[in-house]
């Protein structure tokens, strides 16, 4: 019995059976053709099958769900005694069969080994999930008016001033004097400027030492990428997924451990409520690199300048480097710092990688950008800005030059004045949700440096609370447990959405929670 | 990364350019080196992107993170528009931000324990990602070659193609056809033989297509036109070189469903992994763009400026025949091989840019079977072109 089954993803449909003995069978079949759009479904390792009478019925205990598909089944662990579930009995009805045989009879497989590492990346990237379980919930209930406070995706539009930046770009293209091909790898000179001009002004840090991308994102991954497998990391926890999972794929750890539900290699640092969301340095092992995000995704916590310090002082100890995301710095609303190069001694110390996602709603135009200090150096002495530009001139042809026109107007006066509006306007939101869980007797963390809201379910599973959160009043959040074992008993609420929505939710919050 | 050999082979180009500006301040440099394209892009596409801009400016036009494989209309035009008549679905189809990124991405896909097999000469990408990535070896002087690297030559003696009975069992090889630096389009035959080796061997093919669009004759665009690859290859290509697209960047990568790993897992789960989390899709404006190339009215535009570049590649084909040298390429891609026998490649692109002023490629940086050769690229305004066959012909005859 083959254990990994590929299925013809037309007209696909699920039934799921949980039997009084705690076994469950999930048995797929075809739909008519306008129920459903389609979808391929691929089930793990830990699936049997077996067919009888044109039909292919799984068994299983416990299905994980892969990545590269949509899902129905809304969640990754199926409890027999989930009170909620609501499924049919056994003798239900099944119509006709589906799936394409097996492939392994016939099919060529050739003969290079699966990567060990992808092996080891537990189910999907986290938000894709997140995007999965939502799209199944809309299908599940059409009229459920879904409202997405799960990924940080941001809603408003893009100030004039910025669009028309990235207009004009576009229609010079189509001009002799206007057109550009290729343009420098690390950015263009005017943007790179105007990026150290505008967030470093009195850091001492150049335009040289800034490298414009296509986000944080593939920037981390590049880095990675930079830093080889031989190298050791550290994140907080709970902590952004794709320092984690790049490392993961670069080869950089371990085998992920089930029982603690972390990669080995890797040294978690705990951020929580106890530590005011600060490791404990005294009992964080010494690794090559360490990465760190403030304001933090997902608790939302602003390191202070005192904290940020030690860590300086930590990773000189111990001849670390520090990723820094500042992704979020222009959500401060007090005085901690927005750079970790406000930091004496940090330009020894640190790289930081930052974005115009969620200041200029760029979540879909791709801009970002790394600063590496040329005082950054390896143990050889070698400058790691060196070894960067190879990466980013070998691996990376630059950001869109449109993107790139659209930053340029990001940091004009005009546009940073429309970029603080807009996010006003997300930090209003974030103030809406905070006074909604909190007059509804939670513990919420966050919140007033960031767009996100972290709350406290203590003793409760993230992912149940997400479930019934989604369930019960179709609000989209994201569970805790997603970003690293210290997140579990918590859920990331995140500030980005339109007012209405943002207040239509707060209102089924507190009718699910009064 | 201690294991690279200098820099990345164009930013180094681009040095010498800026040098050579310096030097004389007042010479009209001509640049045939890095295939930078020049013409200015249609404006039914930049108009789309632009539009597409103004709009995210607006409530309804507004949209935040796109699917990390890419706007699925886009992806479905390009399985439509330009796979046509070939099974590829759009779900096999994921947009990027260019080939330059994909390669790298395909790279962390496969990771370190693969061996590669490369055409000699190549694009240096695919070499220095491997490197990068920890598959190969060190580099060494004597031969030009990084150890654990499979280098196929491709010379004119055997058609530029590799003589695959020669050629050692490798994980993945990679083709780019039609090829940069020669130029040469491999024919269906050759790409037959290919995909026969790679299944014989369980190999996988990546296959670069970007230059597609300058194919003249009846070669093969891509490598699903030929039975069975499926099973055997990903594909490549590029908006770049067929819409200008050089600074917009954009691209895609073909993962059939077919393809497996040798315990039978899809390599399209994988990568699909890969790009979900490392990457965060391309510019929504440039995929935008990119739709509006693929309209009837985009598809006309674009290819009419691949026409002038490829009539840009015979102009200069044929000053370099006129003076009794060896050339290739020019019919099926946009870039000129000329043979200068005897001569270090370097030397030859340090005359011809010392005494005409004109910028080439030398033939080494794409590897030792570069060697003797000057890759010219047919990017330019025509004006340009015209010019700098005038001083190549004044020089060389």
């Amino acid at each position: 019995m083959p254990s990994d089954v590929a299925l013809s993803r037309e007209n696909l449909g699920f039934q799921i059976t949980i039997f009084e003995n705690g076994g469950v069978v999930i048995k797929l079949f075809q739909l008519s053709e306008n129920t459903l759009e389609a979808l391929t479904l691929r089930i793990e390792t830990g699936v049997s099958v077996s067919a009888s009478k044109n039909m292919y019925s799984l068994m299983s205990s416990s299905p994980s769900i892969s990545s590269s598909s949509s899902s129905f089944l809304g969640q990754t662990h199926f409890d027999s005694r989930n009170p909620n579930a609501r499924l049919p009995t056994k003798d239900s009805w099944i119509c006709k069969c589906v799936a394409t045989p097996p492939t392994e009879t016939t099919a060529h497989t050739t003969k290079v080994s699966r990567n060990a590492n992808m092996a080891k990346l537990q189910a999907g990237y986290l938000f894709p999930e997140i995007a999965r379980r939502r799209s199944a919930h809309m299908l599940k209930y059409p009229d459920g008016q879904v409202i997405s406070l799960g990924i940080g995706d941001t809603t408003e539009p893009i100030p004039e001033v910025i669009t028309f930046g990235m207009a004009k770009k576009a229609h010079a293209l189509s001009t002799l004097e206007g057109y550009s091909g290729y343009g420098a790898e690390q950015g263009e000179k005017q943007l790179r400027a105007a990026i150290a001009s505008t967030y470093y002004g009195d850091l001492s840090l150049e335009e040289s030492d800034i490298f414009v991308s296509d986000g944080a994102k593939s920037d981390i991954s590049r880095l990675q990428v930079m830093f080889g497998s031989n190298v050791t990391m550290a994140v907080q926890d709970p902590s952004y997924p794709a320092y984690v999972d790049s490392s993961v794929i670069l080869g950089q750890t371990g085998q992920f451990q089930k029982d603690v539900e972390k990669y080995r290699k890797i040294e978690y640092m705990k951020c929580n409520p106890e530590n005011g969301f600060f490791p404990d340095l005294s009992t964080v092992s010494r690794t090559d690199i360490i990465f760190f995000c403030s304001p933090n995704n997902p608790t939302g916590n602003a390191a202070t300048r005192e904290q940020l310090t030690r860590l300086v002082q930590f990773a000189k100890d111990n001849g670390s480097i520090l990723v820094y995301d500042s992704a979020y710095a222009m959500y401060i609303s007090d005085d901690s710092p927005r750079s970790i190069f406000e930091i004496p001694g940090a330009k020894e110390v640190a790289i930081e990688v930052s974005s115009f996602s969620k200041y200029a709603g760029f979540t879909g135009v791709r801009l970002g950008w790394t600063v590496v200090p040329k005082e950054l150096l390896y143990s050889d002495g070698f400058p790691v800005a060196k070894d960067f530009n190879r990466i980013v001139c070998t691996t990376f042809n630059g950001a869109s030059n449109i993107s790139q026109a659209g930053g340029l107007a990001c940091l004009s006066p005009e546009g940073l004045e429309a970029m603080h509006k807009v996010v006003s306007f997300y930090k209003e939101n974030t103030n809406i949700i905070m006074e909604t869980f909190i007059s509804l007797g939670f513990s919420v963390y966050g919140g007033k440096n960031s767009p996100y809201v972290w709350v406290h379910f203590p003793g409760q599973s993230s992912w149940d609370v997400f479930s019934e959160i989604l369930e019960k009043t179709h609000v989209v959040t994201t569970p805790g447990s997603g970003f690293g074992p210290a997140g579990d008993g918590f859920i990331r609420v995140c500030a980005f959405g339109h007012r209405g929505n943002v207040l239509e939710a707060c209102k089924r919050f507190k009718q699910l929670y009064k | 990364m201690e294991k690279l050999r200098n820099g990345y082979l164009f930013p180094e180009i681009a040095m010498r350019e800026l040098e050579h500006m310096k030097k004389y301040p007042t010479a009209k440099v001509i640049s045939l080196g890095i295939g930078d394209t020049t013409e200015p892009i249609p404006d039914v596409v930049t108009s789309s992107m632009a539009n597409h801009a103004r709009r995210l400016s607006t409530v309804e036009g507004y949209r935040g993170y796109g699917a990390e494989q890419g706007n699925k209309a886009l992806r479905k035009a390009i399985a439509e528009t330009l796979y046509g008549d070939l099974p590829i679905k759009d779900t096999e189809i994921f947009v990027s931000d260019g080939s330059q990124c994909d390669i790298s991405r395909l790279q962390l896909l496969l990771g370190s324990n693969v061996t590669i097999a490369v055409q000699d000469p190549t694009f240096p990408a695919y070499i220095d990602s491997s490197v990068i990535i920890g598959q190969t070896g060190d580099f060494q002087d004597e031969t030009g070659k990084y150890q654990n690297i499979e280098y196929m030559p491709c010379r004119p003696q055997n058609n530029f193609f590799p003589d695959l009975t020669t050629t050692a069992t490798t994980d993945v090889i990679f083709i780019c056809s039609p090829n940069n630096p020669t130029g040469h389009a491999a024919s269906r035959k050759q790409l037959e033989q290919l995909v026969e080796f790679a299944r014989a061997n369980g190999s996988i093919i990546i296959f670069d297509s970007a230059y597609a669009a300058y194919v003249t004759d009846d070669s093969p665009r891509s490598i699903f036109e030929i039975p069975g690859a499926r099973e055997v290859a990903i594909e490549i290509s590029s908006f770049s070189k067929f819409a200008g697209f050089t600074g917009v960047r954009l691209g895609w990568t073909v993962v059939p469903d077919e393809l497996l790993f040798s315990n039978g897992f899809p390599v399209i789960k994988d990568f699909n992994r890969i790009v979900c989390t490392c990457f965060n899709g391309a510019s929504s404006v440039a995929q935008a763009g990119g739709l509006a190339c693929l309209s009837s009215d985009g598809l006309m535009a674009v290819q009419s400026v691949v026409d002038y570049y490829k009539e840009n590649a015979k102009i200069l084909g044929d000053t370099f025949t006129s003076l009794g040298l060896d050339v290739y390429g020019g019919i099926n891609a946009p870039y000129a091989w000329v043979h200068f026998p005897g001569m270090k490649s370097w030397d030859v692109f340090t005359e011809l840019l010392e005494k005409t002023h004109i910028i080439t490629v030398p033939g080494c940086g794409f590897g030792p079977g570069g060697e003797e050769h000057i890759r010219v690229s047919a990017f330019g305004h025509r004006e340009c072109i015209l010019e700098a066959s005038r001083r190549l012909k004044s020089l060389l005859s």
